[in-house]
């Protein structure tokens, strides 16, 4: 009885939080420019969006927002990891100091964030644009990897990187062969989040895409909203990005108990 | 050639060139906040952006309407969320992985499109955007970082002490009050920290959901960095500062759940 309960209320809640994604995925298969016009079944929407004569903008908006996560990803992994490696060996204030800063980013709200840099790019004069929203999306997502890294550091065996250098490696040999291959679920999943951060960013982007005419998904739904309407192909896209986000995540932790079940079989 | 090398060697200088980012874009454009926030129009000393805020009734009132939505879309979070966290970290109660995958999923879709379906929503039943939609959609939009760290500590948490508890002749009741609810205090911290910290800063979210008729904090600011108002702007992104800093003293605030958000990969 009591689990009866129990389960009511997290399907009540559950379809509270999924209301509003389902109700734009099934108006996705209407042509109607309102949502809440149901004007019969139609996938007209979706072929719009992708084959329609002119390229649609909001295809150009998908486009700035991958790659933009894709380099600020990138870059704020490899600059992550190798900062990681530097703060696991340092010690007393500096390490202090530098902890104390790398923990800014992620506690401050991202508008302070988005203000601040934009005053910075405001003061020393460099037009905002593609290149200023990527260096402000590493500047929020590299404290992430540094603390999805830190703990793969602290977990390895320090002796093994001194006996590879004992036994002749170079620095850049043992850091090839025995600190990356220990930190590298640690990058990984640092990677994967800075990604969806970038992704998910809006309030930074804002602040820091300048005036050019450059969009991202959030900067493009907001300037829609803002004319009051918004665009009908916006609800197959998000229908996509559901189905995507949901089937990636389902796969990742379908992969992840798998692993985990081996590793206990070998126990 | 050599000192550089010597200086790559030690791994600890490794550190270097992140700490130099780290001064330029992080603690440089902190401070330029500050510089912006304490000087008038000419770059002079002047505490005038501040005399602004406190002598506009509209400016004020927009910061106390803030703390009370943020307040209340925590709270109703908590509300709501604890629940669901207790019931999904219970073995007897929840079995299944997917239904805590399902509560952990919309963190990770874009906030606008989230918006943009609780719009949609209110839209489809015919209910009228404003206070009750913020409302709504705050919670909508937070209540999975609500949820996500409570569920994370329920489930860490040593259940030789409820044992302990019931063994020792305790009611359930009391077992939850004095045991769990204890035991989940850091969870529920960090859920605060997560639900209150966005919402009072949000500043798109609120012009959706209202039609633009209700003005929250965050977008008084924006409208003043937009409207090139850096200086006021900045005087009011560091009274949000303050506030957040105040607010983050109540927790535990050592910024360590903060990882939690990325745990679930």
């Amino acid at each position: 009885m009591k689990k009866f309960f129990a389960q009511t209320y997290l399907w009540f809640l559950l379809a509270m939080l999924y209301a509003p994604i389902i109700i734009i995925a099934v108006f996705s298969f209407t042509e109607a420019k309102v949502l809440g016009n149901w004007t019969g079944f139609s996938t007209k929407l979706y072929t719009s969006l992708f084959a329609g004569g002119v390229r649609h903008s909001l295809l150009d908006a998908i486009e700035n927002t991958f790659t933009i996560a894709l380099i600020a990803a990138a870059v704020s992994t490899l600059l992550g990891s190798i900062a990681a490696i530097g703060i696991h060996n340092m010690h007393g204030r500096k390490r202090q100091a530098i902890t104390f800063l790398n923990n800014i980013p992620m506690l401050n709200p991202d508008i302070i964030t988005g203000i601040s840099l934009f005053l910075l790019f405001v003061s020393i004069g460099i037009t905002q644009g593609y290149a200023t929203v990527v260096l402000a999306h590493i500047a929020f997502c590299t404290p992430y990897v540094v603390l999805s890294v830190m703990p793969r550091l602290q977990q390895m065996n320090p002796n093994i990187y001194e006996a590879a250098l004992d036994l002749g490696a170079t620095p850049f040999q043992a850091l090839r062969k025995i600190i990356i291959p220990e930190i590298r679920p640690g990058m990984i999943s640092g990677f994967i989040l800075a990604f969806t951060l970038s992704i998910d960013d809006f309030a930074v982007t804002i602040f820091t895409i300048g005036n050019q005419g450059l969009e991202t998904l959030s900067t493009y739904i907001y300037a829609d909203a803002r004319k009051g309407g918004l665009t009908p192909e916006l609800r197959p896209l998000s229908t996509i990005i559901f189905a995507t986000v949901l089937l990636l995540l389902i796969i990742i932790n379908i992969r992840a108990r798998r692993s985990a079940r081996k590793l206990e079989n070998k126990i | 050639m050599r000192k550089l090398v010597n200086i790559f060697g030690k791994r600890s200088s490794w550190a270097l060139p992140y700490a130099l980012f780290l001064a330029i874009f992080v603690a440089l454009p902190l401070l330029l906040i500050v510089v912006y926030a304490f000087s008038d129009n000419d770059g002079g000393f002047s505490l005038q952006n501040f005399v602004k805020f406190v002598t506009q009734p509209e400016a004020v009132n927009t910061f106390i309407y803030s703390i009370g939505i943020a307040l209340v879309t925590t709270f109703l979070c908590i509300l709501l969320g604890y629940p669901a966290a207790y019931i999904l970290s219970n073995k007897e109660l929840n079995r299944s992985q997917i239904t805590v995958i399902l509560f952990i999923l919309p963190m990770w879709i874009n906030i606008l499109v989230r918006t943009l379906a609780t719009v949609a929503l209110f839209d489809f039943i015919h209910l009228p955007l404003g206070e009750g939609a913020l409302i709504f959609g705050m919670v909508y939009n937070f209540l999975p970082f609500m949820i996500y760290p409570i569920y994370n500590t329920l489930q860490k948490m040593d259940h030789s002490l409820i044992e302990a508890a019931e063994d020792l002749g305790a009611k359930p009741s009391t077992v939850f009050w004095k045991v769990t609810i204890p035991l989940s205090m850091p969870g529920v911290m960090s859920g605060v920290m997560m639900v209150f910290m966005p919402t009072i800063s949000t500043f798109a979210i609120a012009e959706l959901l209202t039609m633009n008729n209700i003005k929250l904090f965050g977008t008084t600011i924006q409208e003043n960095i937009n409207n090139g108002m850096w200086n006021y702007g900045a005087a009011l992104s560091l009274i949000m500062l303050v506030i957040i800093g105040i607010s983050s003293l109540f927790s535990d605030g050592d910024g360590q759940n903060v990882e939690n958000e990325g745990g679930l990969i």
